[in-house]
């Protein structure tokens, strides 16, 4: 296997481990860190492609993971105020309980 | 006050006339405030407060007057235009309002502290204040207004405001209905005055009193006025004045106007001094001695049949009399009192009628201070013995009420014109005199000596009743003195109406200088005195009389009969029943009214009434015909239409489960499903 076959099943183990802990648990730190574990596949696969792709291309990979860094740390902010809000709510952060949207 | 500081530019400490309007305007500020801000406080201090600065500015405004007294200062300015006509209002100051307006925000002023302890316990003390200073306003604008039209404006909110403090207490029927009696009776005399009004400005074009010969009053335009066409056997002049007297008549308690003066003591006794006693009606003796220049101008016609000034002095003398007489068989306290008002009103429009306006006014000032005097005295014994008015339950306060015996006592010889020390000898007699000297008719010299006898009488007997003897009931017998807020201003009164009598008296006619202008002759001091002589008999009789009734043998028990009573019952009760006017006017006038309302209601019910039915039904008709259509042909389409919406609303809605792991995981699928897909479609 080359280095780009290892990263890439690296890749997507950990974006599957990542998904699973996002289904499966009904903590909902726990999904939000699944939904990390996602992203941070997502990001692995872009470092790797620019890493063994063609040589001497512009640095679009690692730009595009930073900016996808920036975002996440936003996004799991938001996140955790979302959490604590339902704490507040509910006095537990059990996301299947919180399905106050349900139409 | 303005220009009070600058002490070294004596010109400032006069009021000009321009700002004349400043007197009334300051209470009316103190009601705006008391009614925007109903704290207790802010109400009482601002009116109390409105009404010391309105006393400075007349005492000013009087200094102004002073200066001058045959001047009429005037301030006119243009209210508004119509079509070619401008409507004017104005300002005057001259003596006769100068001195009333002393005489009104000095008199208010005291009642108005003195109301700080009567009502002090009332739930609405705000209020009370907020009307008080309204009234103020009123009765200062009727006083300093330059035109009729200014002056009926006034005239109107001061009945306005007499009507609500009549009504003040409104819970209670009997001053409810009170209220509106004293409105509608006074609202009867009101529609002549209007009329006088209109036909006034109808012949003149002006309604201005002063206005640099001009106005209304004045030689030129009076001379023009008697000048034009006889009117059904009466000279314009004199139709006018008569109307305009209707409105004099209904506002100072006039016969046959009387009646809701007695009832309006339904109202706080404050009320009654200021309103019901010393100013507003006086307003009306006022009016006719304002526009007595109108009102004689008919005197130099020849041949005529009636003259104005004989109609007022006519009717002057009955109700002197009348209210006299009435007063003698009242057992309320308030009631006695408001029948000498009424009595003391008709004495006022006697000496209008006889030609001498000053004499009215100096019996008008003198009459404010020792009335209100009596009427807050009065309220000092009610409210000691816990609103107990009738005298035949009182009596023995002379004891524990020392204070309030003796200013009642000041007031009620100053009433009954008891000689030489208490002021209202000195007006009383100056009536007499002017009467003795009437040319027409010796009857209003009887009815002045005939009220003089019954005047000493009743308030003797008043005095007997409620000051001597026991106590007739608990209430009476646990009465304390009032607190000083209420006996200071009885004092300060009581020495007013001792010597309010020496600014008039013969031997130095001061306030007859100062009220015409023109300096009056100094006479000896019992000036006619074979007259004199006779009414100080008159009163001796009167007070002898009252004493040997009601004072040597005080009445025991509150159900003993009073001794008039078991003297002569039938005449005794037709004077307590106040010679059955109220139920003369009930019969005729009243009974009218009702047969007018029900004739309205008949017609109202059955005859309109019907036809609004008919209509109605019609109505009802076509909407029901409209409903029908709506419903069988227009809503079964809207509504399959809306039941169809509704149903893939709701199919969509199930999707939506609220459930962030299933949407996730309908997410992954999906996207497995389509990446699939790529891969084995081939790709691309």
């Amino acid at each position: 296997m080359t280095h780009l076959q290892l990263c890439l099943a690296f890749s997507s183990l950990l974006f599957a481990v990542g998904l699973t802990g996002a289904l499966a648990r009904s903590n909902s730190i726990l999904v939000l860190l699944g939904l990390e574990l996602m992203l941070n596949a997502a990001n692995l696969n872009f470092i790797a492609f620019w890493r063994f792709g063609p040589p001497g291309g512009p640095a679009t990979g690692v730009v595009f993971v930073l900016f996808s860094i920036a975002v996440a740390a936003a996004e799991a902010a938001v996140g955790l105020a979302l959490i604590i809000s339902i704490y507040r709510h509910q006095k537990n952060i059990r996301l299947p309980d919180a399905r106050r949207l349900k139409g | 006050m303005r220009g009070d500081s600058r002490d070294d530019t004596p010109p400032a400490m006069n009021l000009p006339v321009s700002l004349i309007w400043l007197i009334p305007a300051l209470p009316l500020v103190a009601a705006a405030v008391g009614t925007a801000a109903p704290r207790r406080r802010i109400a009482a201090g601002a009116a109390i407060a409105a009404i010391a600065a309105a006393f400075i500015l007349s005492c000013l405004a009087f200094r102004t007057a002073l200066s001058d007294p045959s001047a009429h200062q005037v301030c006119n300015f243009r209210w508004f235009d119509v079509g070619d006509g401008v409507v004017r209002l104005g300002w005057l100051l001259d003596p006769l309002n100068a001195i009333m307006c002393v005489m009104v925000t000095f008199v208010g002023l005291l009642i108005f502290v003195f109301s700080l302890g009567y009502m002090d316990g009332d739930e609405n003390f705000a209020r009370f204040f907020s009307f008080l200073s309204l009234f103020a306003a009123a009765m200062l604008g009727v006083v300093v207004s330059n035109s009729l039209l200014l002056l009926f404006i006034s005239w109107e909110l001061v009945g306005l405001a007499s009507y609500l403090l009549i009504g003040f207490w409104f819970h209670r029927p009997a001053a409810a209905a009170a209220a509106k009696k004293a409105f509608i009776t006074t609202r009867i005399g009101d529609l002549g005055f209007l009329l006088g009004l209109v036909w006034l400005y109808d012949s003149t074009g002006s309604l201005l009193l002063f206005d640099g010969g001009h106005g209304v009053l004045e030689a030129g335009v009076l001379a023009s006025l008697a000048a034009q066409a006889h009117a059904g056997g009466l000279a314009v002049p004199t139709a006018i004045a008569l109307l305009v007297f209707c409105g004099a008549a209904g506002k100072s308690g006039q016969f046959p106007l009387h009646v809701w003066l007695p009832d309006a003591m339904e109202g706080p006794t404050p009320v009654s001094a200021l309103i019901h006693a010393a100013t507003m009606v006086a307003a009306g003796v006022f009016l006719m001695a304002r526009i007595f220049p109108l009102a004689s101008a008919d005197q130099v016609l020849p041949g005529l049949p009636l003259h104005a000034l004989t109609v007022v002095a006519a009717i002057g003398g009955i109700t002197a009399v009348l209210g006299a007489l009435i007063a003698v068989g009242q057992e309320d306290l308030k009631r006695v009192l408001a029948f000498s008002t009424v009595s003391q009103l008709g004495y006022m429009m006697l000496a209008v009628g006889v030609g001498s306006w000053v004499a009215a006014i100096f019996h008008l000032l003198t009459h404010a201070f020792f009335k209100a005097l009596l009427f807050l005295a009065a309220g000092s014994v009610i409210d000691a013995a816990h609103h107990e008015q009738d005298i035949r339950r009182l009596g023995g306060l002379r004891r524990p009420m020392r204070m309030t015996f003796a200013t009642f006592a000041v007031g009620m010889m100053a009433l009954s014109g008891v000689p030489l020390v208490f002021s209202g000898f000195w007006s009383k007699e100056a009536i007499l005199h002017a009467a003795s000297e009437w040319p027409v008719s010796n009857l209003p010299l009887l009815a002045c000596l005939a009220g003089v006898v019954l005047t000493a009488f009743y308030m003797t007997r008043l005095l007997c009743e409620v000051f001597l003897g026991r106590p007739r009931s608990p209430e009476a017998a646990h009465a304390g003195e009032s607190p000083p807020v209420m006996t200071i201003p009885l004092a300060i009164l009581a020495i007013g109406a001792v010597f309010l009598g020496f600014l008039g008296t013969p031997a130095w006619p001061w306030l007859q200088s100062f009220l015409t202008g023109v300096p009056v002759p100094a006479k000896p001091l019992l000036e006619g005195g074979g007259l004199t002589a006779v009414s100080v008999v008159l009163v001796a009789a009167g007070l002898g009389a009252g004493w040997a009734l009601y004072g040597r043998n005080p009445r025991v028990a509150a159900r003993d009969r009073d001794p008039l009573e078991a003297a002569a019952p039938g005449l005794f009760g037709f004077l307590r029943d106040r010679m059955r006017f109220d139920g003369l006017y009930a019969a005729t006038a009243g009974r009218l009214n009702s047969f007018g309302a029900w004739l309205a209601d008949f017609l109202d019910r059955r005859v309109w009434g019907g036809a609004v039915r008919l209509l109605a039904r019609l109505g009802e008709l076509t909407g029901s015909v409209d409903r029908e259509i709506d419903q069988q042909a227009l809503n079964a389409g809207f509504n399959s239409a809306s039941d169809g919406i509704r149903g893939a609303g709701r199919a969509y809605s199930r999707a939506q489960t609220g459930d962030a792991q299933g949407y996730l995981r309908t997410l992954a699928i999906a996207f497995v499903a389509v990446a699939l897909l790529v891969l084995l479609g081939g790709g691309r």
